[in-house]
């Protein structure tokens, strides 16, 4: 092997396609160059009948209706859409949006543009382990409120929020719930209409299928909930997303969700064995490892560990040629800034600055956790090692009462 | 039975070189690119390799580039992102653009009270050139112009050097929408009066689902899609790192192989058109024969005729896939809102014939004789 390495554990950020998925979506590169609009000859057919076959397997995977399943570009599209959409839909019914600190950027950044458009947001804050205050939730709930977004499962720590009580609480006060369920689709069981969830966003490429590709549910009946295009066109998606659709992509996905279905149980008891074991092999080979998030309920194949007094980043580079795991989300991690999730879990900067998140995946072998656990263990030693904070620390110095000049 | 594929203008085979750059990416950079790790970094120098060869390919310079979900988003962002961001209270169109930006613009005028102006067009599609001066004459707050390069369904091609150059005099926005060109023909950003352009991968044998909106360095506009910081916070979510390098490659060909296909397809064109001519009287062509025109498209105009109805149908039967209208509409039963704004007789029937350069000869001669058996009653004993 020309590479001795690659251990990814870094399967939130994104998985691999599946090769069944990659072998799926070939003949719809180069047998059916249809498009799926081209609905007066056989190759549109083609192409219109694997986009319907996949919308199926998909709305197999989550319980809903084929109608029900609105194709994007992904999640970050599909997130945009249900929040921007509802927004311009239902402005007449009021303006108010709650949703909560730790979402992910394409929740965020969106509520900040609504916010631009005259739009009010709450934002709530989480507990030490990452999971809504359902009175706080209800609390924040008004007249003029018209959408809940919160997130199925979270990108960082894999804490899962308590979906059912908060659907209960937005029934009960007649307003929509959204969520960002890119990081739970797959490998847990997402059924929105068990939780009284509105419209869901999620992605193909978290859950083995291909990039480009995602899907936003919005649900039909009882509630009819509709969503202002944001793209507009040919009025493909029953006009609520318009655009040539990608056909090859959205086989792919539809592939992978059958998978996933067939496959996720068996997948999720494999792996959360291993995401065990990591985790309690290193917490019994260093010291002062914290887990952050939410051990009862999370998803089962994350691990977001802090080992305190190591530079996260610092860390990774200690193994970065062999082991690809993150600090943050992908999407913010180009930066230096400590993870806003963690900073709201309460965490201080030098945990949040030390933390390190471990996605394990469909591919993840035992072997590769034992190697990654030795890795870990080397590289924490040695950056502790050179550490003078991490000497202070064992001579019993109290380094909160420190006073550190600035320089 | 054979299928013959002369609706390249809708979607266009994808060239196998391009399957094999995207199936190796999907095996091998499968991080996602925003990932500090040695394989996120791999796949982010995959993507900006890419960008660069589009960048240079189109003559922009890499920060102008931005990659999308494909055409319709391309022009969606640049059409309500200007009228958002630069304080346009204008817009001047056409009524035979693409259905993208005719409802992106009425998105744009609900959204933000932009009024509108439509540029009359000829018997050909083609923009009238003096109405479009008087209406940019006649503004004096921002305005943006968004006229298409060649129409999809009819072929014409509009002069944007001299477009832009109207809209440059009189300090005017200007995107066109070049779905149908970018792939087709050489196009150099740094001599175009222009400020946006859109491609999409799919017209120029690349995949579906990718396409880039280019810049003009000088205009900055805010993002339509939220989020995370990619595309250098112009365009949120994680990258389709093998739709970008799969449309990379797909323009590098096309460029590549421009002279060659382009000659070869055009024999094609001309040999349909002087085949139809010799076998159904009464036939016409939706083209202005003193100009220029798209190579890649064939507007046929049938005599009325009892069959003419159901002829995309009964054309589908015989193997043949065209199309009546765009693809993005052709679901619908309405009529082509381009053949309508270019005063037709409603009782001809339109059908838009479009090659690539997988098409043959052959396949032309096959198209018109089957035509002709559907329109000529055959003489007994012939």
């Amino acid at each position: 092997m020309a590479n001795p390495r690659k251990i990814y554990l870094d399967n939130n950020s994104t998985t691999p396609c599946d090769p069944r998925v990659v072998e799926a979506m070939l003949p719809y590169f180069y047998e059916v160059p249809g498009n799926a609009a081209s609905r007066n000859h056989p190759f549109g057919w083609a192409a219109e009948e694997a986009v319907s076959v996949a919308r199926e397997q998909i709305a197999d995977l989550i319980g809903v209706e084929e109608k029900e399943i609105i194709f994007t570009s992904g999640a970050t599209e599909a997130d945009n859409l249900a929040l921007k959409g509802v927004f311009e839909m239902y402005k007449r019914k009021g303006n108010h949006i709650i949703t909560v600190k730790t979402e992910h950027k394409a929740v965020l950044d969106s509520c900040a543009k609504i916010e631009k458009m005259g739009g009010e947001v709450t934002y709530l804050d989480v507990d030490r382990k990452g999971r809504l205050n359902l009175e706080e939730l209800e609390a924040a709930i008004k007249d003029t409120t018209i959408l809940v977004s919160v997130m199925w499962a979270n990108n960082e720590t894999g804490t899962i929020q308590d979906m059912k009580a908060i659907g209960d609480i937005c029934e009960k006060h007649g307003v929509l719930f959204m969520s960002d369920a890119t990081q739970a689709v797959g490998k847990i069981k997402t059924h929105p209409k068990e939780v009284g969830v509105h419209l869901m966003a999620f992605t193909g490429h978290k859950m083995y299928g291909p990039k480009g590709v995602g899907v936003l549910f919005v649900n039909r009946k009882k509630p009819r909930v509709k969503v202002t295009a944001q793209i507009d066109g040919g009025g493909h998606e029953r006009g609520m997303r318009s655009g040539t659709l990608n056909v090859p992509a959205i086989v792919g996905m539809g592939k992978a969700a059958a998978i996933a279905k067939a496959e996720m149980e068996q997948d999720a008891a494999r792996v959360s064995k291993l995401r065990d074991k990591l985790e309690k092999e290193l917490s019994a080979n260093l010291e002062e490892v914290y887990l952050n998030g939410d051990i009862d309920n999370r998803m089962p194949h994350v691990t977001n560990l802090s080992f305190k007094h190591v530079e996260g980043e610092g860390l990774m580079m200690t193994f970065n040629e062999n082991i690809a795991v993150s600090s943050g989300s992908a999407c913010t991690s180009a930066s230096l800034e400590p993870s806003y999730v963690l900073i709201a879990l309460g965490l201080g900067d030098d945990l949040a600055h030390s933390s390190i998140r471990f996605s394990l995946g469909r591919f993840t072998t035992e072997e590769e956790v034992d190697l990654a656990i030795a890795a870990l263990t080397k590289g924490v030693s040695h950056m502790r090692d050179l550490s003078p904070i991490w000497e202070m620390y064992k001579e019993g110095i109290d380094l909160d009462a420190v006073e550190w000049s600035e320089h | 039975m054979r299928r013959i594929f002369f609706d390249s203008a809708a979607s266009t085979q994808i060239a196998p070189e391009v399957v094999k750059v995207m199936t190796s990416a999907m095996l091998n950079l499968h991080a996602n690119p925003s990932s500090i790790h040695n394989e996120g970094r791999r796949c982010r120098a995959a993507i900006e390799k890419a960008r660069k060869s589009i960048a240079t390919e189109i003559g922009a310079s890499i920060g102008e580039i931005f990659f999308t979900s494909g055409g319709t988003e391309s022009n969606n962002m640049a059409i309500k992102c200007a009228v958002r961001d630069l304080g346009v209270k204008h817009i001047i169109t056409s009524c035979v653009e693409h259905h993208c930006v005719l409802n992106a613009v009425k998105a744009a005028a609900r959204d933000y009270g932009v009024s509108i102006d439509r540029v009359s067009v000829n018997q050909y599609g083609e923009i009238n050139m003096e109405e479009l001066e008087t209406l940019l004459k006649s503004k004096t707050e921002p305005t943006l112009v968004t006229i298409m390069h060649a129409n999809n369904e009819v072929g014409c091609i509009n002069d944007i050097v001299k477009i832009g150059n109207l809209c440059r005099a009189n300090n005017a926005y200007f995107h066109s929408d070049t779905v149908q060109t970018v792939g087709h023909y050489p196009i150099n950003v740094d001599e175009l009066p222009v400020d946006f352009i859109s491609g999409a991968g799919h017209k120029f044998h690349g995949p579906n689902g990718i396409g880039f909106l280019w810049i003009n360095s000088e205009r900055t506009i805010n993002p339509l899609i939220d989020g995370g910081a990619q595309e250098r916070n112009m365009r949120a979510g994680t990258e389709n790192i093998y739709g970008i390098l799969g449309m990379a490659k797909a323009l590098e060909m096309a460029n590549e192989n421009y002279e060659t296909h382009k000659a070869y397809i055009l024999n094609l064109k001309d040999t349909l058109r002087s085949e139809l001519q010799n076998r159904i009287p009464g036939i016409s062509f939706n083209e202005n024969p003193d100009k220029e025109h798209l190579y890649t498209v064939l507007n046929v105009s049938f005599p009325p005729h009892p069959k003419s109805d159901l002829l995309i149908l009964n054309m589908d039967i015989h193997g043949i896939a065209a199309s009546g209208g765009s693809a993005c509409s052709s679901g619908a039963a309405k009529g082509s809102h381009v053949i309508a704004a270019l005063g037709g007789d409603p009782c001809r029937t339109a059908v838009r014939f479009s090659f690539s350069h997988m098409n043959t000869l052959e396949e032309v001669v096959y198209v018109a004789k089957t035509l002709e058996a559907i329109y000529v009653p055959r003489t007994v004993n012939a």
